[in-house]
């Protein structure tokens, strides 16, 4: 193995930048909560600033990884720290580093207690999810993936409402047990790899090269379905995500909403479907109708929500569904769309609960029946909302209809009923949050609480206005997004029906010389 | 036999013998020393085992001397540094434990070194009988110090001996068959016999299954365990931390010697034996740990889970389920030695520690929930700890052997354990401090406690985050053990 470090080591610094900041923060004094909170929103701002390097420099022609860091870790095992960027992380970095700065704005006076501690952790999260995105070696995958858990269960448990304690348990054990489950079948594939090639590695590039044997990635699907599939969340095991996303202070939501359910998703697209190819098409068909489950169903118990905050929570359920679908119709459109669902879904989902929260921050109540006709008072906020409203129901112009499009067109294309129950959830979709709308916003003017309530302030603005800004550019001008995920994703599903038939050679040729195989099988 | 096959060389024991020598240097300076100083003999204790500690890694003998009894290999001395620290780490945040416990005594260093000194023996042991004596030396020296502890020290230690005494009679009826059917008690001699032996020889099962057992309440491993809450509650918490985690690594070293070295032959046997043993104490040490109010006893009963996991690098009976074995005892004596150190300093000195005294220590002492918080992140396998590392390291080579169940049984008992180890952590940040003030400490007291709780917060990151070197050390270290 060589190192490879070329020239600067831009995604270690867009990684550590962060934590840099929290330790800044760690080391301040309690009582200096500017300089905090300064300190905080400059650390996520740089970061952006240095992340804006990467689409600056990024060629889209190239599907292959860029800005590649390679370092040997732990030799004896083959790890090694690799970072690289490709086609189908470059975004979701994006969405994560802009994101975080939001979130600095969201908390500036929503925490009101243990400012230090918060800051710090928030920031770590930052770190922990930019590492996920960007390791190419599954270990060092595993090892951020599992450190974001730890500051996030904090956030919830620390500064969370009054079922926290509840809700940051239950995420912590419901995400920590999948997770474990996936570290026995990233083993099992790095053993199986090891003896089918003789390169015992954990870099996933090279994994991909050579598929394991599909009575082995069946297993191995499993085992990594559980620890993705518990953080997309996808029914039924999403039953961690109103709780968690309800007691989380707002940025906490709109972490876990924007980056952390991401994870899961960019797992299945970025490791299932190219490592274990045989696997994930014989599961397909299953998933999606797993998905569509999760569409529907997440859709109408969002329509039967009376707390604002878990509308969008149980909404998350359903639109994830459909992020799961596009994957899972294993077709270059609805991975595209998948992916860019995955961006939309931060932007506007992040957006609903960056609204909820600036509200809540002004009446301490979500509840939609005590609102009414609040366009009266505050009409920029009712117009923010109600573009991110229709972003989210996926309105042509907005953003969300392209991914919504693109994933039904894959859907499609794997069989025209996915498609067509698809369009079911898209409906309900509209139901439930135009409804959402008219209540609050529509009618006569009701709030709780006396005195005035106030319109977005700067500090505000400054938070909503990049989201709104997105979500237009996405929704008119697509073009940038889409040819830079093209190349890389277009060699995704290449390598996906390479790997597939591969493998299936490979059992032929084993199924042929029947003594030195099914080693090690059982035991 | 004449003198020179003895291979009669001191230089094998000498780190041995500083340790012993210690002991009864402090031994003498106790009578010397007047009541109230006898912190100055903890001092020396600590500081002299430090003084040892870099003479360990110089005196490594690859062949067996007198007469095969005693091996210094490059395993011992693994197992010897992980004496050393801890046991340095547990007498120095004795000190300040004695004080506040208003029972400073000389004995309790010495003794605490002699336990040290049968640690080492059964390390280098090359001998059953000889691993039998430093066995005993062990246990009978812990027998005294868990009684040492005014009012609740002598259940526990009741309850130790007599189980303790029953437990080495077993493991020398084990022994004794052993004799019997090789004739010999020397670890390497016996390999060569066992493989001329027939697959079904009955005394042989009846020494793996004796031997075994002995060991097995060593590590307090299902269903040997039940004297360990109870002794651990009684102890001074620095003594227990010792108990958790110096003689469980030293049970571990002659379980891994006896059973890889002495016995590989019969591997088919003993691994389906140890395969249920390590599988039911995972489990039943996290789910019994959930209940428990109490913290040691609760550390008890994961320290119980442990050694579980530490056994399924026994069972694989490869180089890499040994090496993780040495690296696990390593980070566990970081990571389990911190805990007990800030079990002891949060207590509220009238003898209970109770979890729920930890509520709201994060507000209180943020230092100190820190390190609680690092120490339980690290206990329960969570990345990027040294605890993660270990158990990875374990769990690799379980299914790099092809244990896909004891690897899944380990991972749903790591998952239950994380109810445990976070309910300490949410108790210390996300419940309100109730109750009356915690006491102040004095400048030593931050010192003592601060050096230790730095040294092993600093073992269980760097260890987590860079593993690489010690691994090597650690599988050139069981390379002894798989050549022969």
């Amino acid at each position: 193995m060589t190192d490879i470090i070329a020239g600067f080591p831009v995604l270690s610094i867009i990684i550590f930048l962060p934590a840099l900041g929290a330790l800044f923060i760690i080391f301040s004094r309690r009582e200096s909560v500017e300089f905090i909170k300064w300190t905080a929103l400059g650390a996520t701002v740089l970061t952006f600033i240095v992340s804006l390097y990467l689409p600056l420099t990024f060629d889209a022609a190239n599907p292959s990884f860029q800005w590649v860091e390679k370092t040997v870790w732990i030799e004896r095992f083959g790890m090694s720290y690799f970072l690289g960027v490709d086609g189908i992380s470059l975004f979701l970095v994006l969405l994560t580093t802009l994101i975080s700065i939001i979130c600095v704005f969201a908390s500036w006076t929503d925490i009101k207690t243990k400012m230090k501690g918060y800051m710090a952790l928030l920031l770590l999260t930052e770190t922990c999810s930019l590492g996920v995105f960007m390791s190419m070696d599954l270990f060092l995958f595993y090892i951020f993936w599992e450190a974001v858990l730890i500051p996030m269960v904090f956030i919830i448990g620390i500064w969370g409402g009054g079922r926290r304690l509840y809700a940051a348990i239950k995420f912590f054990i419901f995400t920590f047990t999948g997770s474990l489950f996936m570290l026995l079948g990233v083993l099992a594939l790095y053993y199986y790899h090891g003896k089918l090639t003789g390169v015992y590695t954990f870099d996933a590039t090279v994994m991909w090269l050579s598929p394991v044997a599909p009575y082995i990635q069946w297993w191995i699907f499993i085992a990594m379905f559980l620890g993705f599939a518990v953080k997309v969340p996808l029914f039924p095991l999403h039953t961690w995500l109103p709780d968690a996303h309800t007691e989380a202070p707002t940025a906490g939501s709109i972490v876990l909403a924007a980056v952390l359910l991401k994870l899961g998703t960019y797992g299945f697209a970025r490791f299932s479907l190219p490592l274990l190819p045989n696997a994930s098409m014989e599961f397909a068909p299953m998933l999606m109708v797993v998905s569509l489950i999760a569409v529907i169903y997440g859709a109408l118990v969002t329509i039967a929500q009376r707390d604002m905050k878990k509308v969008v929570a149980y909404s998350s359920v359903s639109h994830m569904g459909f992020v799961m679908l596009g994957i899972f119709a294993l077709n270059a459109d609805g991975l595209k769309g998948s992916l860019l669902q995955m961006i939309n879904h931060g932007i506007s989902t992040g957006a609903l609960f960056l609204f909820v929260g600036m509200i809540y921050e002004r009446t301490h109540d979500r509840q939609i029946g005590s609102y009414g006709g609040l366009m009266k008072a505050v009409p920029v906020y009712a117009v923010f909302f109600l573009i991110t409203v229709l972003s989210s129901m996926g309105l042509p112009a907005t953003n969300g209809f392209i991914g919504e499009l693109m994933v039904l067109i894959g859907a499609f294309k794997a069989h025209w009923i996915y498609a067509v129950i698809a369009v079911v959830g898209v409906l309900l979709g509209a139901v439930y949050l135009l409804w959402l709308f008219q209540r609050v916003f529509l009618g006569e003017l009701v709030y709780p609480g006396k005195g005035e309530i106030k319109d977005l302030n700067l500090r505000e603005l400054c938070a909503s206005v990049p989201l709104i800004i997105l979500i237009f550019w996405i929704g008119l001008y697509p073009r940038p997004f889409i040819s830079g995920m093209e190349a890389s994703i277009d060699i995704l599903v290449k390598r996906f029906e390479i790997n597939s038939k591969k493998s299936m050679l490979d059992t032929n040729r084993v199924a042929a010389a029947p003594d030195h195989s099914q080693g090690g099988a059982s035991k | 036999m004449n003198l020179a096959s003895l291979n009669i060389n001191i230089y094998s024991l000498l780190p041995l013998l500083m340790v012993v020598g210690l002991a009864l240097f402090v031994l003498v300076l106790d009578f010397f020393i007047p009541r109230g100083g006898k912190r100055a003999l903890g001092y020396v204790s600590a500081l002299g085992l430090v003084c040892i500690l870099p003479f360990v890694p110089m005196f490594i003998e690859t062949v067996p001397s007198y007469a095969g009894f005693v091996i210094a290999d490059t395993y011992s001395a693994f197992f010897n540094v992980v004496f050393l620290v801890s046991s340095a780490f547990a007498i120095f945040i004795s000190i300040d434990y004695l004080r506040r416990l208003g029972s400073e005594s000389g004995e309790y260093y010495y003794i605490m070194l002699f336990a040290t000194a049968g640690m080492m023996i059964m390390a280098s042991a090359n001998d059953l009988i000889g691993l039998y004596v430093g066995l005993e030396l062990m246990s009978m020296s812990f027998y005294i110090l868990v009684a040492l502890r005014p009012g609740k020290g002598a259940e526990g230690a009741l309850k130790y001996f007599v189980l303790g005494a029953m437990s080495s009679g077993i493991l020398l009826y084990g022994i004794s068959f052993a004799y019997g059917f090789s004739g010999t008690t020397n670890v390497n001699e016996m390999a060569a016999i066992v493989y001329r032996l027939p697959d079904n020889n009955t005394y042989l099962y009846l020494a793996l299954a004796l031997i075994g057992a002995g060991f097995a309440f060593k590590i307090a491993a299902f269903p040997f365990h039940v004297w360990s809450p109870d002794a651990y509650e009684g102890a001074p918490t620095p003594v227990t931390a010792l108990l958790s985690v110096g003689s469980k690594a030293a049970a571990f070293a002659v379980f891994l010697r006896v059973f890889a070295v002495a016995l590989p032959a019969f591997h088919g046997q003993w691994s389906d034996m140890l395969w249920v043993i390590s599988a039911a104490t995972m489990i039943f040490g996290s789910v019994v740990a959930i209940p428990q109010k109490n913290i040691i006893r609760m550390l008890a009963y994961s320290s119980i889970a442990h050694a579980g996991v530490i056994l399924m690098g026994i069972v694989v009976n490869s180089s890499a389920g040994a090496s993780a074995v040495l690296y696990y005892s390593l980070v566990y004596a970081f990571m389990n030695v911190g805990a007990f150190t800030v079990a002891a300093l949060a207590s509220r000195g009238d003898g209970g520690e109770q979890l729920t005294d930890l509520r709201g220590l994060a507000s209180r002492r943020p230092w100190l929930a820190f390190f609680m918080a690092l120490f339980m992140v690290s206990l329960a396998g969570i990345p990027p700890t040294a605890g993660f590392m270990a158990k990875f390291f374990v769990l690799a080579s379980a299914v790099h052997a092809g244990y896909y169940w004891l690897a899944v049984i380990a991972v749903i008992s790591t998952a239950i354990a994380l109810f445990f180890y976070a309910r300490v952590i949410f108790y210390m940040y996300m419940r309100d401090y109730e109750g009356a003030e915690l006491p102040e400490r004095s400048l030593f007291t931050c010192v003592t406690y601060g050096v230790v709780l730095i040294l092993t917060a600093v073992g269980t990151l760097a260890l987590g985050v860079y593993p690489s070197a010690i691994l090597d050390i650690a599988v050139r270290a069981v390379g002894p053990l798989f050549t022969i």
